[in-house]
């Protein structure tokens, strides 16, 4: 389109987020800055096609929606003060001097998982108010009705304004977990993703572009974070295997038969770079972990060969710092594959009671099983496994292993 | 901002205010606790309550007072696992995480809870 139009579009792209958590920090009032900001928004697409595109279109819209703010502002008397509206008022007055302060969004994003809010609703939050995606696109991507995701997204964002979250950086003893948290809710969006890629509406895949830009503006913002490059590395390596995830047929390809030639080279070639970084701090985190994980399984594009052993000691540290019914599954088949079939039976046994439902424990099993040359016992497993998979595509890779 | 922080305790909390062996401790590390708040000047009011069988709850329906004992309340299959109100502190603090960091020094926290809740702002004069 014109002129206009494409400036307010690239501006929205990149500043959305910084003008909520500008518009947001004295107030707290997430909801009404992004009213205020899609009415400037409006603003702007009716005077810049006529004024032209201003020098600087952040803060203009800056401008913008602080007047609207202070307008609306003063005119919803309920729980108004004049204190509040006069530093408003100094704020709409003062100039917005992006290079002199910290970027805003991270406090946003501190703001979006704070341990106070629920956890559930932290991934969507962050990504409608830092990268304002609606609340249909959210609710699409979370498998939620688009009403009752913009309930939740309402309540979380009256939470925020009434329980009085600061927009602050947390202390430095508490940051290392209020990061963690940060970091598991980019992780969900891009997770949700990942799930889901190849089995819902393709509009959902767009999600995987979004956490990465998330986890990038992360690791800018944060330099001295080693995990914000980890879980950057882990991503970048699992979308480097996108391609390779579903043969011509649609049908799934186990990462263990994928082929190399098909993973997204400068994604790996990232992945590496990112996580090399993170390494030089010499603070280990599940995120690195596990991208040190992926790195070596994207090894086999140059040796031809999975270093199992490798991949398995990485395991047991992740198992250690982390031990989720997830990892352990993984500790197993890593040590199944490595050659230890039994040790790796021996370590589902130990967590058999919890994971009757948990279709990837029983698809570990099964594969263990038939390494062990315990036939039956593997066709019931990929049985119940096949049974307990929501994705199609995995089902019948399921099936398609009973078949002698 | 201001915010009120609600108390709970457990039968054994309650318990511990009349016990001549555990009392001391009980209610020197109340006093300790509110002594520390008084001294940072962030509390606005507040107050421990007597113990939940003194407690009246009074409903109106149809016009008519129907009132429970407070005993009556606690004498339920988990009476002695369950949390019952045990005072409430208001505090002055700038934001939720300066009121998390009071709320989890207090006595109530470790055995019982405690439940953060901003204090509505005054009513907007018309």
């Amino acid at each position: 389109m014109d002129l206009a139009h494409r400036a307010a579009e690239r501006t929205a792209r990149e500043s959305y987020g910084r003008l909520v958590a500008l518009l947001a920090a004295r107030t707290r009032d997430v909801a009404a800055a992004e009213d205020a900001l899609a009415e400037a928004f409006r603003a702007a697409l009716q005077a810049w096609p006529a004024t032209g595109v201003p020098d600087r279109p952040e803060a203009w819209l800056l401008t913008a929606a602080r007047r609207i703010l202070g307008h609306n502002h003063r005119h919803a008397r309920v729980r108004s003060t004049a204190a509040t509206t006069l530093a408003l008022l100094h704020d709409e007055a003062a100039q917005p001097d992006a290079a002199a302060t910290p970027d805003p969004r991270l406090n946003l994003m501190f703001v979006c998982a704070h341990p106070a809010i629920d956890a559930a609703i932290q991934a969507p939050l962050m990504l409608q108010t830092v990268l304002g995606l609606d609340a249909a696109r959210v609710a699409a991507c979370f498998l939620l009705p688009p009403a009752a995701m913009g309930q939740r997204l309402v309540r979380a964002k009256a939470k925020i304004r009434d329980a009085g979250i600061a927009f602050a950086l947390p202390e430095p003893r508490d940051l290392p977990a209020r990061l963690d948290a940060v970091l598991a809710a980019v992780y969900a969006a891009y997770g949700t993703a990942w799930d889901d890629a190849f089995t819902v509406a393709p509009t959902r895949a767009d999600l995987a572009e979004e956490a990465i830009w998330l986890a990038r503006l992360l690791t800018a913002l944060l330099p001295d974070a080693p995990e914000a490059k980890g879980l950057l590395a882990l991503m970048l390596h699992c979308e480097a295997r996108r391609p390779a995830r579903r043969d011509a047929t649609g049908a799934f390809v186990p990462l263990t038969r994928q082929n190399p030639a098909l993973w997204t080279r400068p994604f790996i070639l990232e992945a590496e770079a990112v996580l090399t970084e993170a390494a030089r701090a010499n603070r280990p985190g599940r995120f690195q972990i596990e991208a040190a994980i992926h790195s070596v399984h994207a090894q086999r594009a140059i040796t031809g060969a999975t270093n199992w052993p490798a991949i398995t000691a990485l395991y047991a540290l992740l198992a250690r710092l982390s031990p989720t019914l997830g990892v352990r599954v993984a500790q197993a088949a890593a040590t199944a594959e490595a050659g230890n079939a039994a040790a790796g039976l021996a370590l589902l046994d130990a967590i058999a009671p919890a994971c009757l439902a948990y279709q990837p424990w029983w698809a570990c099993r099964a594969h263990t099983m038939r390494l062990l040359g315990r036939s039956d016992d593997a066709q019931d497993a990929f049985r119940r496994a096949a049974l307990l998979s929501p994705d199609p595509a995995i089902r019948t890779h399921l099936l398609a292993q009973l078949a002698p | 901002m201001q915010y009120m922080l609600v108390f709970n305790e457990t039968k054994s909390d309650f318990a511990a205010r009349d016990d001549a062996e555990k009392a001391p401790r009980y209610w020197g590390a109340w006093t300790a606790y509110i002594g520390a708040m008084a001294q940072a000047g962030i509390v606005i009011g507040g107050n421990g309550l007597q113990p939940p069988h003194t407690g009246t709850t009074l409903r109106i329906r149809d016009g008519a007072r129907h009132l429970t004992d407070g005993a009556a309340v606690q004498d339920g299959p988990y009476a002695d696992s369950k949390e019952q109100l045990a005072g409430y502190m208001i505090i002055d603090v700038p934001d939720l995480d300066a009121a998390l960091e009071w709320a989890a020094r207090s006595p109530a926290a470790a055995t019982g809870s405690a439940e953060i809740r901003p204090v509505l702002p005054p009513m907007p004069t018309p």
